[in-house]
Parts: C-alpha cells; sequence; structure tokens
C-alpha cells in the first residue's frame, strides 16, 4: 500500500492519543507537559500532511511553524509555573494540589 | 515497497514506540529521553513529507531548547539522590479504555472519508517560501510572535526568580 495521506493521519492520531493518556494518567506535572508536547506535534504532523496533500502550498508549514513557537514560549511558562508550584508546595504530583478543593 | 514507504514504516515505529515509553515509563528522567527519540521520528516524517525547513528547526527548538527545560524541570523540582526518579500512574484503566476508544473512532471516521487527495510533486528547499510568506503575508503573525516570545520569557524569568 502506498504511503499516503491517513498514513500520515494515523500517526499523528496516535501521538494525539498518546498524549492525551499522558496528560490523564501520570501525577507529575512536568509529565504532563510532556504529554501536551506530544499533542502539538501531533497536530504538526496534520498540518505538514494536509499542506503536503492537499495543495495548500507553504502555508501549513508556515503554520507549523508557528505551533512550535507557541510551543516554546508555553513550554517557558509552564515550567516557570511549575518551579512556582514546587516552592509552595514541596510536590509536583498534580493530584496532591489539592488547595482549592472543598 | 519502496525506499520512502520503508523509511516512512521506520520513522513511524520510532516514534509511536518511543511515545509510548514516554507516557508509561515509571523514571521521569528516562520518559525525558524517550522524548528525544519521538521529536527525531517526527523530524524525520516532517522530511518524508517536503518539509525540511520545518524538520530542521524542530530540531533545533524541540531537542535544544523544549527538553532541555523538560529535564531541567525535572532536575528542579526532585530531590535528585540518584537517577531513580520515580513518578506513578493514575486511573491507568479507565485512561486507556477511553483514549482507545476516542483513539479507534477518530481512525474510523477518519479512513472513511474521502479526502480530496492532490498530490503536488515533491517541493524543493523550502526555505525561500517560507522566509517569503513570513515577510509577506505572515508579516504581522509573525512580528506578534516575537513580541508573544518577548512577553512570555520575560514573565517566564520573573515568575521563576520571585
Amino acid at each position: 500500500m502506498q504511503v499516503g495521506l491517513n498514513h500520515f493521519l494515523v500517526i499523528s492520531t496516535a501521538l494525539f492519543s498518546l498524549g492525551i493518556f499522558g496528560i490523564v494518567t501520570r501525577r507529575n506535572a512536568v509529565m504532563v507537559l510532556m504529554g501536551i508536547e506530544l499533542i502539538l506535534n501531533s497536530a504538526n504532523i496534520n498540518f505538514i500532511a494536509f499542506a503536503r496533500f492537499g495543495n495548500f502550498g507553504l502555508q501549513g508549514q508556515v503554520m507549523a511553524l508557528f505551533v512550535i513557537i507557541l510551543a516554546a514560549a508555553e513550554a517557558a511558562i509552564a515550567l516557570a509555573i511549575v518551579l512556582n508550584i514546587y516552592k509552595t508546595f514541596s510536590t509536583v504530583n498534580v493530584d496532591e494540589i489539592d488547595t482549592l478543593k472543598d | 515497497m519502496n525506499i520512502y514507504d520503508i523509511i516512512f514504516y521506520l520513522f513511524a515505529a520510532i516514534t509511536i514506540l518511543s511515545a509510548f515509553f514516554v507516557v508509561t515509563t515509571r523514571n521521569i528522567v528516562y520518559s525525558a529521553y524517550y522524548l528525544l527519540f519521538t521529536f527525531f521520528g517526527v523530524a524525520g516524517i516532517y522530511v518524508l513529507l517536503g518539509a525540511d525547513f520545518i524538520a530542521i528547526v524542530q530540531l533545533i527548538v524541540y531537542v535544544g531548547g523544549i527538553l532541555i527545560l523538560l529535564l531541567f524541570g525535572v532536575m528542579l523540582t526532585n530531590k535528585i539522590t540518584n537517577v531513580e526518579i520515580r513518578s506513578g500512574s493514575i486511573q491507568i484503566v479507565p485512561a486507556a479504555v477511553g483514549v482507545a476508544l476516542f483513539a479507534g473512532i477518530v481512525m474510523a471516521s477518519m479512513l472513511n472519508t474521502k479526502w480530496k487527495n492532490i498530490e503536488t510533486a515533491m517541493p524543493s528547499a523550502t526555505t525561500q517560501g517560507i522566509g517569503l510568506l513570513l515577510i509577506q503575508q505572515y508579516a504581522v503573525v509573525f512580528e506578534l510572535l516575537g513580541i508573544l516570545l518577548l512577553v512570555a520569557l520575560i514573565g517566564a524569568a520573573s515568575m521563576a526568580r520571585k
């Protein structure tokens, strides 16, 4: 079977699902961040695959570039937040940070 | 099966397997290293899709920047006595069932869709085209992203130093 659009879409769906799985199951906040990075990568694969097979020229690749830039900004901010959480609670396990819970 | 398909399946296997290990390995440092292979595999897939510039940016920004940032996050938020930094997982079974259901639905609807599949010729170097798009059509977005990166940098630095 010739490798086509569907192959790349299956890859990105699998990456997205694994990212969701990581976000939902891992307790460490840094692991949650890694799940988010997986999801952003899967979105990028979709953008570039549709740009390649849908005759959109380079527009999809520019969008993927913007997603990468946003991912870099997001990682920096999120790690600053995680460091503050660690300073306040002495843990980064997201299920133990439940001060707002009744 | 030509050489393109073989390379595609190789990169796909690297990406998916290492992503699976990222979310299942108990040791966070190992997870970060498996994430390195995932990013390399995704960069290879970008190359197969004809996006050479994005692949290099992926390597520079993700592997050189975000991964190092994540590793620093791991190291700064754990009392390190050895390399064994373990972190448990919760709700594995319901999450696995839900995610499998989701992936099944998405893949079924995706594979049953008749995509308008216009395969263009494999593009040559994309750097010039992307550069022209960035300074013409997407000039405002490009500048805004520059400001966003500056704000994010200042915000992160001031938040982490407090």
